[in-house]
């Protein structure tokens, strides 16, 4: 009723290719980020802050990033945690090494030590495909974290290889209250998840999709296989540094090589399935359900036995958790294997006839 | 048109019950402790046995009457030994009641290190006993930190002097010319000793093999092949979970004697040697203390938490085993800190702030132990504001097959040389983080507990 695009016309070629073409979902997604920007900062607590909404936005950062790499260009990747990983030490070591380094460079900068890692193990992409690939990009994951492990300069010589973030500021403003930092999270992602969303609709995007859909096709039509792949990686390992960089600045603090596990690397990997593989919502969907269905269940099954009057016992409900949230993947795969992108899309057309489907 | 109302109707129930939830609060009259606990997971076995202690012993103090008459309470919260699931259960207890939860065991070395930050913040005390972030032990930079009892590299230097008193010798400078083998697991926790094993190899003259094991080391062939080559006269084992059970089988496997292997004492409970079956005995680990069914604070636990129902142990033959009793000593630690908090502050509910000057003036001798039918089972522990390790010592026990024995008196490693190295670690971090060391004489003297350490 609400939701219908009849009186609106495009008179122009940009109005025809802006993001969001309907007119309410630019009303929706500027009410959405004003809700983000300044409802919520005066709203929220610090639980959160701290738990939920910080370690959302990251993550939604993370699997974005790989949902550029194998989502749009169809390489599939094991190595995320990885690149999160050398962003979070790059950043560590910019800062510690350049004191005067505004921190949003030094963010920056651990990105683009992840971009360079990234390109490094994505040389073997241009000779192999699939999950041949996945394994390749398993020895960045191993390799990355032993390197952390093994090497001491990474971590300033910290005997048990872990670093503490320093305390840091932008712009004038000193980030030290969850409020603050979940700000800044939500520019930096705000940001990049619009950048991402533009290049995913520009050139360098569609010749992803044409070396993901078929490359040898994609070589004929002119476009250079190497560029274009090693550009996916370099891009997928730049946001997925930034991520690791904000997780440890904005998020943990403290950090340890083996917080970047393969373990990280797979959730991301389901986040990005679950959610939708090659859109850009999809990573936004993906992460909350892997970061923050766990935690409702959590919450929620507790009192639910309680008010059932069910005596049970925690390491019973603990592992009822994990069963139902099992039970939820295979159910939301089954019923869209798409992932969850696709199913608000249809969500979306089905709300454009009502009440009148054909 | 029906299935969208199912779903509505679904999200709405779960919606409702999201906002009820919090409803479950904290009777304001406790003392609320977060527990972060895991249950499952890779190391939820463990969890389970020390968790279960941990519970056991609250509810005999709250059978006994409380705390000076301030019951207990508490919430689980499952964090999978995962350190974001971690955070998130912190934050959500913390909100659960005025005390902020007491004070946080995370339980895990990981975890830890993601609270460091959050609980100076919050002035809630990290308590880490045994575990955990260790240079904390300089109350200076580290005022809500708490390495408890025995730091890791108190302990790797106390098996040196162990080994050389196994050997018939005395002292740590005795090892000159041994060889011996570090099989490590290769993270935070693991790492943690090598430089005070390094600087004991260096000072007294033996050769140190450093063999590291990767996460979660089930398979252990290469590592022990390496052992067997370089034929070290003692392995030091330095493991956690499923490690454990599988480098006892392997050394077995490769012909080292059991005997020669000294674990840490994450590496020394029956969740590790049972499962190793014969290839675990004469197995050597630390241990804090004294366990069994027989330490009578145990014996109470059975008669009155378990008599009454209320046993947190589903396997009740785990009562009173290594983790079981490790976990009871959180529960004796936890208690006794609020106890002399409120000889000073009254006896009333503790806040973190106040709980902080309880620990940083814990005192836990073996007259009190006795008192509470714990005679043995920690060493003599004086936390100060300068010292928040309290201890530095250790003891040995063997396995013989079924239990665990007592081999040793406490032994305590090269102070000097550990606090050194920690010290150094401690002014590393402080510059980092641009924090000025409070004034430790200024504390320890009796000043109030509001002097934590001031950014610059």
């Amino acid at each position: 009723m609400f939701y219908r695009e009849t009186g609106q016309f495009k008179t122009s070629y940009g109005a025809d290719q802006q993001i969001f073409p309907i007119r309410q979902d630019r009303i929706a997604i500027g009410l959405l980020l004003v809700f983000a920007f300044f409802v919520v900062p005066a709203v929220a607590t610090q639980y959160w802050f701290s738990a939920i909404l910080i370690p959302f936005l990251i993550f939604s950062l993370a699997a974005l990033g790989l949902n550029i790499l194998t989502g749009y260009a169809g390489q599939l990747s094991l190595g995320s945690a990885a690149f999160m990983a050398v962003g979070a030490f790059g950043a560590y070591n910019f800062i510690l090494r350049v004191p005067e380094i505004p921190a949003i460079l030094a963010f920056l900068m651990g990105g683009v030590c992840a971009a360079g890692v990234g390109i490094l193990f994505g040389l073997p992409s241009l000779r192999i495909k699939g999950f041949y690939l996945a394994v390749a990009t398993l020895a960045a994951q191993f390799f990355v974290v032993w390197a952390l492990t093994k090497f001491g300069w990474f971590s300033n010589y910290s005997s048990s290889g872990v670093i503490s973030s320093q305390d840091f500021s932008v712009f004038g403003f000193a980030i030290d209250s969850p409020v603050r930092k979940y700000l800044l999270t939500l520019s930096i992602v705000a940001i990049m998840g619009l950048l991402a969303k533009n290049m995913a609709r520009s050139n360098t995007g569609r010749s992803w999709m044409a070396v993901r859909d078929m490359d040898v096709a994609a070589e004929v039509i002119g476009i250079p296989l190497m560029k274009t792949k090693l550009l996916a990686f370099a891009v997928s390992s730049f946001y997925c540094g930034v991520a690791g960089a904000l997780v440890a600045y904005c998020y943990l603090g403290t950090v340890e090589p083996d917080y970047f596990t393969l373990d990280l690397s797979f959730r991301i990997l389901f986040m990005v399935i679950i959610g939708g593989v090659g859109t850009i919502l999809g990573s936004f969907f993906g992460a909350a359900f892997i970061v923050l269905l766990p935690i409702f269940l959590n919450i929620v099954l507790h009192p639910l036995f309680a008010i059932l009057g069910i005596e049970i016992s925690s390491a019973v409900v603990s592992n009822m958790e994990l069963m139902v949230f099992g039970g939820l993947i295979i159910f939301f795969l089954a019923v869209e294997p798409h992932g969850l992108a696709r199913l608000w899309q249809i969500g979306k057309e089905k709300l454009r006839i009502w009440p009148f489907p054909h | 048109m029906s299935k969208m109302k199912k779903t509505l109707a679904v999200l709405l129930a779960s919606s409702a019950l999201l906002a009820a939830a919090p409803a479950v609060q904290a009777q304001a009259n406790d003392q609320f402790v977060s527990l972060l606990s895991y249950r499952v997971g890779p190391y939820g076995n463990n969890g389970i046995s020390l968790f279960g202690g941990w519970i056991d012993y609250m509810n005999l103090v709250n059978a006994k009457g409380g705390v000076n008459g301030v019951k207990l309470s508490w919430e689980e919260c499952e964090t999978e030994y995962n350190n974001a699931r971690g955070v998130e259960c912190y934050e959500r207890l913390k909100g659960k009641s005025p005390t902020k939860g007491t004070m946080i065991h995370p339980v895990s070395t990981g975890i830890s290190y993601s609270l460091l930050d959050k609980t100076l913040a919050d002035k809630v005390p990290l308590v880490m006993i045994g575990y955990g972030r260790t240079d904390a032990i300089d109350g200076r930079y580290f005022p809500y930190a708490f390495p408890l009892v025995t730091t890791y590299q108190m302990q790797a230097s106390a098996m040196l002097k162990f080994i050389a008193q196994r050997d018939g010798k005395k002292e740590t400078a005795d090892l000159k010319g041994k060889k011996i083998a570090f099989v490590y697991h290769d993270s935070a926790f693991g790492k943690e000793p090598i430089e005070v094993l390094r600087a004991e190899a260096g000072l007294n003259k033996f050769e140190l093999v450093e063999i590291p094991v990767a996460h979660p080391g089930i398979e252990q062939t290469a590592q022990w092949q390496q052992v067997r080559q370089h034929k070290p006269d003692y392995v030091i084992f330095w493991g956690w979970g499923a490690m454990n059970s599988a480098g006892l089988q392997a050394a077995q496997k490769v012909g080292f004697p059991r005997e020669k292997m000294i674990g840490v004492w994450w590496s020394g409970a029956e969740e590790d040697t049972v499962p190793a079956g014969p290839g675990a005995k004469g197995y050597i680990a630390a241990n804090f203390g004294v366990t069994g069914k027989d330490v009578p604070v145990i014996k109470e636990i059975m008669k009155t938490v378990y008599g009454s129902g209320k046993g947190n142990m589903k396997d009740q033959s785990k009562v009173g085993s290594v983790l079981h009793a490790r976990g009871v000593l959180h529960g004796i630690i936890t208690v006794e800190a609020i106890r002399t908090a409120q000889a000073k502050f009254g006896k009333r509910v503790m806040t973190g702030e106040e709980i902080q000057w309880g620990l940083e003036h814990l005192k836990i001798d073996q007259k009190r132990l006795a008192e509470l039918g714990a005679a043995g089972m920690m060493p003599d522990t004086t936390v100060t504001c300068s010292d928040h390790e309290g201890s530095g010592r250790v003891m040995f026990q063997q396995w013989d097959g079924t239990k665990w024995n007592k081999i040793s008196e406490y032994i305590e490693g090269n102070r000097k040389l550990v606090r050194q190295l920690l010290d150094a670690s401690a002014k590393k971090y402080a510059e980092e983080k641009k924090i000025t060391p409070r004034d430790c004489a200024a504390v320890d003297a009796g000043a109030p507990a509001k002097a934590a350490a001031k950014k610059k």
